[in-house]
């Protein structure tokens, strides 16, 4: 792949040079496809081709009597309600979390987001870097060390029994409270920097000019700041709920059996049953269902916008 | 007006200390706000570099002590340091690959017009769009149909595939906001296309590439799910940390992830000091 990219670079670049007059039109029609090719191919083929796999193995079945992980393709399309059926509670509670996760961190995001674009002056560089900052700390250090934050001896609980928000033996560890928290923690990141970047793009002295037409500060936001930052909250609401629905880190290292979402099964089924059929039809009905939510956006942004 | 405000405020000075220190937390609200989100983005990076200096023995959970031997024999835990070097030579490859790929489409996108735009568009914006768990059944099953045995070289081609999509919108960002008169002054100035592109345009979208660069290194170096699923048995850092997460994680991980984040944030600061200085010199 690589010498298919760099002859396609090579080709652009010969053309460049030699074409001088008359064969300029013919090769400056090539450049774009020139250009396209080689990263196009990798996905057609990394991405594309591979969930094409994916559906195919979906509608397989087990081979009787043969050895764990044949399967022979009978395009069995009872294999997605089955697995529905099955699995039902975990794609439920994998949309639920990360429906939480993701009005949690707009919750947090927002007003870290409007602090930084608008408040911050001079330091807006620096502030935005440390909100960057947790990406550069292994993903699966940051989830363990909240297993240590919100531990029993951890300050977060000593803190929630001296209020009586838990009784004196409450606990958090392996809970979907900390599950939720870790993926709003894990993903907040994604959630600021598309809402920092729309904010940071607004007028402020539109905001002004509300003002100055007896709009009081509630209405002057809800009329004026909020609809020009929608661009951000729709980049940064499916950033963060499209990894957290899919995400297994979290409720295997902050929960228990009693919160395993539904990459967890995907995962499991994959590695531990070699259940590739089952496997592969509940993530394509983890796609297709992300998809659907995906392209609703889209129709109110514009796919360029997002891109 | 005055007449009528002044005596009140004499005869009420506490209810206008407390009313003032409502008007300040109402002005500063958004700020006192900000400071406790920083707080929860930083508390788990603080206990990660803390217990990089723990005494621990096996497992790290429990503190027990100040040490610096953690930091003076960084892969004193056996298999780290090996993880570690897989992984940085997977995110240099996936970073070179991925960033000449992605540079090249997002120049077509931003500069040219051609047939297929919006396919084009389409095929960038879905593997963002789709949950890592996905991506990586997916290129597993398609592995395991053709035969493949994962390792190291299939989970440079996973990295390739997910990145390409995040250097292409970095690039066509900073693409999007260059003047296109400049390019065109230089085509005034009888520069050829090539000349254009080499003296003028890659200059211009060269810190553009750079921050695409680093974003790709940085999501490779620190995925999980996907590399978890095409590794087979190559271990990468983040698959050390979790596989090890059951028996206990040795500091030397903590050592190695407190490292990556002051390397990275000093090469970010860094570059943002230059950024400026060159903006006034």
């Amino acid at each position: 792949m690589s010498s298919l990219g760099s002859v396609a670079a090579s080709t652009a670049q010969a053309g460049g040079v030699t074409g001088a007059e008359g064969a300029a039109v013919p090769r400056r029609r090539r450049t774009p496809y020139l250009l396209l090719l080689p990263g196009l191919l990798w996905l057609a083929l990394f991405f594309a081709v591979p969930i094409l796999a994916l559906g195919s193995t979906s509608l397989q079945t087990r081979v009787p009597g043969a050895e764990l992980g044949v399967y022979t393709q009978t395009f069995r399309w009872a294999n997605f309600p089955d697995a529905l059926r099955e699995y039902s509670p975990q794609f439920a509670r994998a949309f639920l979390y990360a429906g939480l996760a993701t009005v949690l961190a707009l919750a947090i995001g927002y007003p870290l987001a409007y602090a930084i674009a608008l408040k911050a002056g001079r330091w807006k560089n620096l502030l935005l870097v440390l909100v960057i900052a947790p990406f550069f700390t292994s993903f699966i250090l940051r989830t363990i060390a909240w297993r240590q934050v919100l531990a029993d001896e951890g300050p977060v609980v000593g803190v929630l029994r001296a209020l009586h928000l838990l009784g004196s033996t409450g606990s958090l560890t392996a809970t979907n409270v900390a599950v939720v928290a870790g993926l709003t923690y894990n993903f907040l990141p994604f959630m600021t920097l598309p809402l920092y970047a729309s904010l940071e793009r607004m007028d402020p002295r539109l905001v002004e000019a509300a003002g100055d037409l007896y709009a009081n500060g509630l209405t002057g936001f809800r009329r004026v700041t909020l609809p020009l930052s929608m661009p951000g909250v729709i980049a940064g609401t499916l950033l963060t709920f499209i990894p957290a629905a899919g995400d297994y880190v979290n409720a295997a290292l902050l929960g228990n059996p009693g919160t395993t979402m539904i990459g967890n099964i995907i995962d499991s089924r994959f590695f531990r049953v070699v259940d590739y059929p089952t496997a592969a039809a509940l993530s394509f009905l983890l796609m297709a269902a992300i998809l659907a939510l995906v392209f609703v956006y889209i129709r109110r942004a514009g796919t360029e916008e997002l891109v | 007006m005055t007449a009528t405000v002044a005596p009140r405020r004499a005869a009420a000075v506490r209810p206008s200390t407390a009313r003032r220190a409502a008007r300040w937390l109402s002005e500063h609200l958004v700020a006192v706000f900000a400071a406790v989100a920083f707080a929860y983005l930083f508390v788990p990076i603080a206990y990660t570099v803390a217990f990089s200096f723990n005494d621990a023995g096996r497992s790290n959970l429990v503190w027990q002590g100040f040490t610096l031997d953690n930091w003076s024999n960084p892969c004193g835990a056996p298999d780290v340091c090996r993880a570690l070097g897989n992984s940085i030579q997977i995110g240099l490859l996936a970073t070179a690959l991925a960033t000449l790929l992605g540079t090249m489409v997002a120049f077509a996108l931003a500069r040219h017009r051609f047939r297929g735009r919006t396919a084009t568009n389409l095929l960038i914006f879905l593997p963002m769009a789709t949950p890592e768990v996905v991506l990586g059944a997916s290129l597993l099953t398609l592995f395991l149909n053709l035969g493949v045995d994962p390792g190291f070289w299939t989970v440079v081609v996973a990295h390739v595939m997910f990145c390409i999509s995040f250097v292409v919108v970095t690039v066509k960002a900073r693409l999007a906001g260059l003047d296109p008169r400049l390019e065109q002054a230089a085509m005034d100035l009888y520069a050829t296309e090539w000349q254009t592109f080499r003296r003028v345009t890659l200059p211009l979208a060269a810190p553009g590439i750079l921050a695409a660069a680093l974003l790709a290194f940085a999501l490779s170096f620190d995925d999980f799910i996907i590399t978890n699923f095409n590794s087979g048995s190559v271990t990468t850092f983040p698959k050390f940390v979790y596989v090890s997460a059951a028996r206990g994680i040795p500091p030397q991980a903590n050592v190695i992830g407190t490292a990556m984040f002051v390397l990275a944030l000093a090469i970010v600061l860094a570059g943002q000091v230059l950024a400026r200085a060159r903006r006034r010199g």
